[in-house]
């Protein structure tokens, strides 16, 4: 080791051995930014890898998916595809998510020919329970074989039965084996694909054809030229195309969550930036008799930098060991999602990727070293002779301001808000914010000049003592201020936001729900319905004055994206706001024109479904043109729905089934009573869900606490460390206004009198910030609102604040910054004052 | 103007026509036309009025600031037209300082700070600390290397700021008021040391002061005055 390292190391070590709170608080604020985003990219890797694993072992060696909409497609496809000479061999599939009426919950039943399966997706194919004789059962009508993942949460085994709900209906099916190869993470279940026609209400259907392929034919070629074979609405995907489809999925809310794991790396680099340079300027003297000595500027500033980016380290390793233990914790209590919804089914296990954490490793020393760059900048190219004198600080203070830097990155940052996604990610809507945070950050100088400036003369000791420091020190309040402005702007843009989500979700869900009475033919899965005769049924159930019916479907516009919902229900085309919340003027389609569809708002940036045009759309293996009337918010599907009438539906399906039914009651008819009723007369009535609007409603808001839940945390520990930073950077003052503090006690004035100076102080840097940072928070939550929401998510919301939460907030973080302040500087006056006027620092 | 009469061998530091101003609002000009020559081994006092420049001289004559106009040449070398990093090495070779304020790193224990410009000449570690314990005797300071500099006196604080001021062998050394915050009787014992150790040393040596007593400790005494510097009177022995 070069003697110049091990000086660095000496007085590395002789700096945080002298100091080792400073030193901690920088390691821990670093700690927790890495520790929140590697358990973030921990779960979502786990989450993701299982999921691929799962959609690999399903799709087993098929080159190529053949994906129908959850309704199916006529299975006379299957022989056609069959008999292409580039096709090596193909194995239809049935596939339907059942409710399972015991369980409560849904399972994936697939349909095979075991004997095209063990070609293409041999982990397809069940392991009878008894091996001889047992075969037979592979072909049994009410054989089903479990994957281990379903054995084990169902506690079921060979030989049980498990009752599946069908329409109103339930059949029951026989456990007679296992589908070892699928390993334990995946939930399903699969039986004779003959059966699965017959018995789930299927015949002629098939959701999915597996081929794989010839030796030597190309892939995506072959794809193509399916394209014109295939029925609308019918897609051929390549395994590649699936992966992105579950990938994309959960996209956007895992790269949310990074960016608010990151959110606390920021602060965390923050609070190093603060603490860094209050320590580099209490030792001012000390690093200009460095360079006195002969030590370059390049020397001294990679000391600074090597005992940021040792602090980054140490930060970094105990925020991976941190990060690894919360991911495991969030696993095991909230699943691979974390509260989101996204991966229901999938059991997920922590795999760390080297590459990933030693990314992870880096971004630590990065954030912390970045954090320490400006002051050490700053001290390098401090002049020596001046800064060896004491009061040389606000000299020192004042290199930091670039005037003007600070208005041009707000101006920057409000330029980017008005680019668009790249590659569906808002990424400039957080470039965005970033800016405008540090623009802000920047600006603080000139802003605490400005105000404190204009501060009346005081006659009151402490009062004038406390004034003239702000108005004398604008350097060091700067450093205090931006603290507040960082932690309090993200707490209140995330509070408003949240605030305006929730307000909005709430309205819509006011708006979607009008009937007092629901019905839906099954809890969960996709095999329950109202046939035409339940229909009539139930409109002539006494108590009811008015149905109208839902039939819910999906349509498959492109193998690369999740399919988008289809929703068949009573909507009058001349006003369709009376059951739509809509986004803008309907278009009202005259009698010559297309069958009028209205969408959701996730349609016109996906797929550009503009209101006015006209598009195509696959309904029952045809393309059908539609002009879209009308655009609406729709906060229960991210991946975009369509809305047409149900009339429109049946006459081009001939399909007259529906999945829900809205009731409104007759005068003294009660929900309660109607329910019953049906529940009585209405054949498999038990098996319906009847659910009132309010269930709904508190329902619905319960996921939306629950999926926020994750993003509260992330935001109250990126709160949590902007907190420790206005702490330690008031500790870091306190410390370095020592010597002041024993003139001022030398001078006659009492201990009560600083200590009511610094509050005063703490209190008014506070309220600045307070305010300052309510503002940001508003313009940052305007971003979020009306940038990265929609860009992320492809919906709306109205802007909503939430005043009582963020005055109380506001007054909460005055007063902790007032007690701070105030006993930092107790513990900067427990020494004698004597002492303090002697130090030689 | 030349405030020492010339010698044969060549100055080891010489300024000429050295001019400085600050700019504050207005031009206060600090130095003018100041000339001087010191040889090897040489020991000057740099008298003046407070405000005169003195400690700007030093930092001037150790490349810590750049004069408006003149020439400072050490050893031959254009001092005041290096850049920083130029300046800084030549420093960190071939000069040593000692405060006012003494300037020693709370941090590092007595032996540490004394090393310090050892280590940043990249001196091995083994001959180093042999230098470093021979400096601490040297100065009176045996076996305190280990403590820190919270538990020494200002005497002694300054003693170990002399060490570290020539532990490297520098060839000329800039003291700018080391006594100015010792009593009068631990300040002689300093004066005796650094004139001793300067002595042994063979540096050259510039020392600035208010005290006349401290200037007596030297070979020559000039005064800074706005016009340069000037001859002062002949210096008197001190102290025992």
């Amino acid at each position: 080791m070069s003697t110049l390292r091990s000086l660095t190391l000496t007085l590395l070590a002789g700096e945080i051995g002298a100091r080792p709170w400073r030193a901690l608080i920088g390691v821990l604020a670093i700690a927790i930014g890495v520790a929140m985003g590697y358990a973030v990219q921990l779960i979502n890797h786990a989450a993701l890898t299982e999921f691929s694993r799962t959609a690999g072992s399903l799709m087993g060696n098929a080159d190529l998916e053949i994906r129908g909409p959850r309704g199916g497609f006529d299975e006379t496809l299957y022989p056609r595809l069959a008999r292409l000479p580039e096709v090596a061999a193909a194995s239809p599939v049935v596939e339907v998510e059942a409710w399972l009426p015991a369980q409560r919950q849904t399972l994936k039943l697939l349909g095979v020919d075991v004997f095209r399966a063990a070609q293409v997706t041999p982990g397809l194919v069940g392991r009878p329970a008894q091996p001889d004789g047992g075969r037979l059962n592979l072909l049994a009508p009410d054989a089903l074989f479990l994957s281990p993942a379903t054995l084990a949460a169902l506690g079921l085994q060979a030989g049980s039965t498990l009752t599946v709900q069908l329409g109103l209906k339930t059949v029951r099916l026989r456990v007679a084996g296992a589908l070892p190869a699928l390993g334990e993470g995946l939930r399903l279940g699969v039986m004779d694909i003959g059966a699965a026609q017959w018995q789930l209400d299927r015949l002629g259907l098939l959701q999915r054809i597996d081929l794989r392929l010839a030796p030597g034919v190309d892939v995506d070629a072959f794809a193509r030229t399916l394209h014109d074979i295939l029925p609308a609405g019918v897609v051929a995907a390549t395994p590649r195309d699936t992966l992105q489809g579950t990938s994309s999925l959960s996209r956007a809310y895992r790269v949310n969550l990074n960016v608010l794991a990151l959110v606390a790396l920021f602060t965390g680099a923050f609070l190093v930036f603060s603490t860094q340079a209050l320590s580099v300027l209490r030792r001012r003297s000390q690093l200009a008799l460095l360079r006195a000595l002969g030590m370059t500027r390049r020397e001294l500033l990679r000391l600074l930098l090597t005992e940021g980016a040792t602090l980054g380290f140490f930060g970094a390793l105990l925020g991976l060991g941190l990060g690894l233990m919360l991911a495991a914790a969030a696993l095991r209590y909230a699943g691979g999602d974390l509260g989101g919804g996204y991966f229901d089914g999938v059991r997920p296990s922590l795999h760390p990727e080297p590459l990933a954490t030693l990314l992870f490793l880096a971004l630590g020393i990065l954030a912390a070293t970045l954090g320490s760059l400006l002051p050490a900048w700053e001290a390098a190219h401090a002049r020596p002779a001046q800064a060896l004198k004491a009061g040389d600080e606000e000299v020192a203070l004042r290199r930091l301001h670039i005037p003007w830097s600070g208005l041009a990155t707000i101006a920057a940052a409000l330029l980017l808000t008005q680019a668009g996604p790249v590659g569906e990610l808002p990424v400039f809507g957080y470039l965005a914010i970033a800016l405008l945070l540090v623009g802000a950050i920047i600006a603080m100088p000139q802003l605490a000049q400005a105000v404190f400036g204009r501060l009346p003369l005081a006659r009151r000791l402490p009062v004038q003592l406390a004034f003239a420091q702000l108005v004398g020190a604008p350097g060091r309040a700067a450093i205090g201020l931006a603290g507040i402005l960082a932690s309090f702007s993200l707490m209140a843009s995330m509070v408003i936001m949240v605030a305006s989500f929730r307000q909005s979700v709430d309205d819509w869900l006011g708006a979607i729900l009008p009937a007092p009475l629901y019905l839906r033919a099954t809890p969960g899965g996709e095999a329950g319905y109202f046939t035409d005769a339940a229909q009539q049924r139930i409109v002539a159930t006494p108590g009811v004055n008015r149905a109208e019916f839902l039939r819910t479907g999906q349509l498959l516009l492109d193998a690369r994206r999740p399919p988008v919902a289809l929703l068949a229900r009573q909507v009058d085309p001349r006003h369709p706001g009376r059951r739509l919340p809509l986004v803008g003027l309907p278009l009202v389609p005259g009698p010559e024109e297309s069958a009028p569809i209205w969408v959701s708002e996730a349609m016109v940036d996906l797929y550009g479904f503009r209101s006015g045009r006209l598009v195509a759309l696959p309904i029952a293996g045809r393309s059908v043109t539609f002009l879209v009337a009308g655009v609406w918010r729709d906060y229960a599907r991210q991946y975009g729905a369509v809305v047409m009438q149900l009339n429109d539906y049946r006459r081009l399906t001939h399909d007259r089934r529906v999945s829900d039914a809205a009731l409104w009651l007759t005068p003294g008819a009660t929900p309660a009573l109607v329910a019953q009723r049906l529940r009585r007369q209405l054949a498999g009535g038990e098996q319906v869900q009847y659910l009132l609007p309010g269930e709904i409603h508190a329902v619905s808001m319960s996921i939306f606490d629950r999926s926020f839940a994750i993003t509260y945390l992330l935001e109250v520990v990126a709160v949590l460390v902007g907190v420790i930073g206005i702490a330690a950077s008031f500790s870091a003052q306190a410390l370095a206004r020592t010597r002041e503090f024993g003139v001022l006690r030398h001078l006659g004035v009492t201990r009560r009198q600083i200590s009511a100076m610094l509050a005063l102080e703490g209190g008014l840097l506070a309220l600045l910030g307070v305010t300052a940072g309510l503002l940001l928070g508003w313009a940052i939550a305007l971003i979020l609102i009306h940038v990265v929401n929609p860009q992320s998510f492809h919906w709306s919301m109205d802007l909503m604040m939430p005043w009582r939460s963020l005055a109380l907030l506001a007054i909460a973080l005055v007063a902790a910054a007032a007690l701070t302040a105030l006993f930092s500087g107790r513990r900067a006056m427990s020494g004698s004052a004597v002492r303090a006027v002697k130090e030689d620092w | 103007m030349d405030a020492h009469a010339s010698d044969a061998a060549s100055p080891v530091l010489s300024l000429s026509a050295v001019s400085k101003a600050y700019h504050n609002g207005r031009a206060r000009i600090v130095l003018r036309n100041v000339d001087l020559a010191l040889q090897a081994g040489e020991y000057v006092a740099i008298m003046g009025e407070s405000g005169v420049g003195k400690s700007t001289l030093l930092n001037l004559i150790a490349g810590l600031d750049h004069p408006d106009g003149g020439r400072i040449a050490f050893e031959g070398q254009d001092v005041s037209a290096m850049d920083d990093d130029d300046a800084t090495l030549l420093r960190r070779r071939a000069m040593g300082f000692v405060f006012q304020a003494f300037h020693v790193l709370p941090h590092l224990s007595v032996a540490q700070n004394v090393a310090l410009p050892l280590r940043l000449n990249d001196v091995a570690h083994g001959a180093a600390d042999l230098r470093v314990a021979a400096m601490l005797a040297e100065v009176g300071l045996a076996g305190r290397g280990d403590e820190r500099p919270g538990v020494l006196s200002g005497g002694e604080l300054q003693r170990v700021a002399i060490a570290r001021a020539l532990v490297h062998r520098p060839r000329l050394l800039l003291a700018d008021e080391p006594t100015g915050n010792l009593d009068p009787d631990t300040a002689a014992h300093v004066l005796q040391l650094l004139r001793e150790r300067i002595r042994a040393s063979g540096a050259a040596a510039i020392l600035v002061t208010h005290s006349a007593r401290a200037a007596a400790t030297t070979d020559r005494i000039l005064r800074l005055t706005p016009d340069g510097l000037v001859p002062d009177a002949p210096p008197t022995q001190i102290g025992p």
